[in-house]
């Protein structure tokens, strides 16, 4: 459903990506790891089209992105993406958070936004926040609305950049749990993360990525047993330590 | 010492000072700050927009308007905008203005040039990450800028909009120059009539310094009220 092929981009001399190409298909879990630094973020920016790439072509349900005339929003409404730093509405609250987009998007009637709103805050267990401000909720609370906010669109896919990067430790499992659930309800997402415990866990497949190349793309299995590149070995080992 | 002052006068001339000189200058504070905080959004998004078609102009507009007196500004809009209008509305003589209008689009415009670089600053104080959470939702950028960008910019930025206000209010004693009557000339009026130079104008000195300090003090309040919880 997700094609990303052949994708280079440049930041003035620097190549941040080499042809890049990676498939997703429907339902499927793809982590993406590897160094800071090594182009996870930017790749997944191109899925949306935050970022804008110089070589190859990205689909998403066989709409191009780099095509100018694409719609991009339209596009954009479809696709979920969750962020490092959560970009949670500051002035608004949880619930504004989750039903501005769909009124003002997908046009939706105000108290249909409004049920789905509280549906998906009983999902994530937040239903009792749903009037606070984000600044009162806890890191992990904020991501998991984050989260509540994507899918209140109704997305085909779910983008994560690093979801769990900027939470304290033991909010990461709060976040984790909704995610591994979310991928056992068959949603398509591409997560961009350093907790192999959900890669081994969720993913079907991993793409471990280095100085913005892809080194490396296998079934979750194989690449836990055995990683074929000696880069991907060395990062495993590193990161598998504690 | 004050055995030759006339304080009465002051009692006398209240109604007068206050109906016809504070309500003007009231309603030209308020307008012009409607006006321009509008107009220097624009102008801030202009600036902004990273398109010379759209840059060049504001960053010459607010350039202008920032390096030219400000009396000298009343003065030539006095005198120019009956002419402006009669170009625009094509008709055969100077488009009778008024003052109060005439003062009202000098001090909008003026304004707005000081609110387009506060706004300006107000907008790039919020996370790029904000912009492209809106994006990635499907917002589209006036959307973006609407309900994402702005309300923020705005909040941020209401101290600092509304001391700019201060200073407005205490400028628009300079409408003098074209002989329009607000408080400070109301004050100066009578000051002339009745020869009682320094009651009036140390009269009109403290109401301006009551009413602006008062006005600061408000300004604390509500950046509390109206702070982002963050």
């Amino acid at each position: 459903m997700i094609k990303i092929d052949q994708v280079s981009k440049w930041y003035g001399p620097t190549q941040v990506l080499k042809n890049c190409s990676v498939e997703i298909a429907r339902g499927e879990v793809v982590v993406v790891c590897g160094p800071s630094g090594s182009g996870k973020s930017t790749l997944i920016k191109c899925v949306n089209g935050l970022e804008p790439f110089q070589k190859g072509a990205v689909t998403v349900d066989d709409v191009s992105v780099s095509n100018p005339k694409t719609n991009l929003p339209k596009l954009r409404a479809r696709i979920g993406m969750v962020f490092q730093h959560f970009e949670l509405f500051p002035h608004l609250t949880v619930r504004r958070n989750l039903t501005l987009p769909q009124v003002k998007v997908l046009h939706r009637a105000r108290d249909a936004a409004e049920k789905k709103a509280m549906q998906l805050l009983d999902r994530i267990g937040l239903r009792d926040h749903a009037d606070k401000f984000p600044g009162q909720l806890s890191g992990g609370q904020q991501q998991r609305v984050a989260i509540a906010r994507a899918l209140a669109m109704d997305p085909i896919a779910m983008l994560f950049d690093e979801p769990t990067s900027a939470l304290d430790p033991e909010m990461i499992q709060e976040v984790l749990d909704v995610m591994v659930a979310l991928a056992r309800d068959g949603m398509t997402m591409i997560v961009v993360t350093h907790e192999m415990g959900f890669a081994r866990k969720v993913a079907d497949r991993v793409v471990f990525m280095d100085q913005g190349e892809i080194v490396e793309d296998a079934a979750t299995v194989d690449f836990f047993a055995k990683p074929r590149s000696q880069r991907a070995q060395l990062f495993l080992s590193k990161i598998l330590q504690h | 010492m004050f055995a030759n002052f006339d304080f009465d006068v002051i009692l006398r001339s209240l109604p007068y000072l206050f109906y016809q000189g504070m309500t003007f200058t009231l309603l030209l504070t308020a307008l012009a700050t409607l006006g321009g905080i509008v107009v220097g959004t624009l102008l801030a998004l202009m600036r902004l927009s990273g398109l010379p078609f759209f840059n060049l102009p504001a960053a010459a507009y607010v350039n202008l308007m920032r390096s030219v007196p400000f009396v000298l500004m009343i003065f030539w809009f006095y005198f120019l905008v009956p002419y402006i209008g009669q170009w625009i509305t094509r008709s055969p003589q100077p488009l009778q203005v008024g003052a109060f209008a005439s003062c009202l689009i000098t001090f909008t415009l003026f304004e707005a040039a000081f609110f387009c670089e506060i706004m300006r600053a107000g907008i790039q104080s919020i996370p790029r990450g904000q912009l492209a959470a809106a994006q990635a939702l499907g917002m589209t950028y006036p959307k973006t800028m609407g309900y994402i960008v702005l309300p923020q910019a705005f909040r941020n930025m209401v101290p600092v909009l509304l001391t700019q206000t201060i200073v407005l209010f205490q400028d628009t004693s300079l409408v003098y120059v074209i002989s329009v009557t607000d408080f400070l000339g109301a004050a100066s009026k009578i000051a002339q009539r009745d020869g009682r130079l320094v009651e009036m104008y140390t009269f009109a000195a403290c109401i301006y310094f009551l009413v602006s300090l008062g006005a600061s003090h408000l300004v604390r309040q509500l950046q509390h009220r109206i702070a982002i919880i963050r």
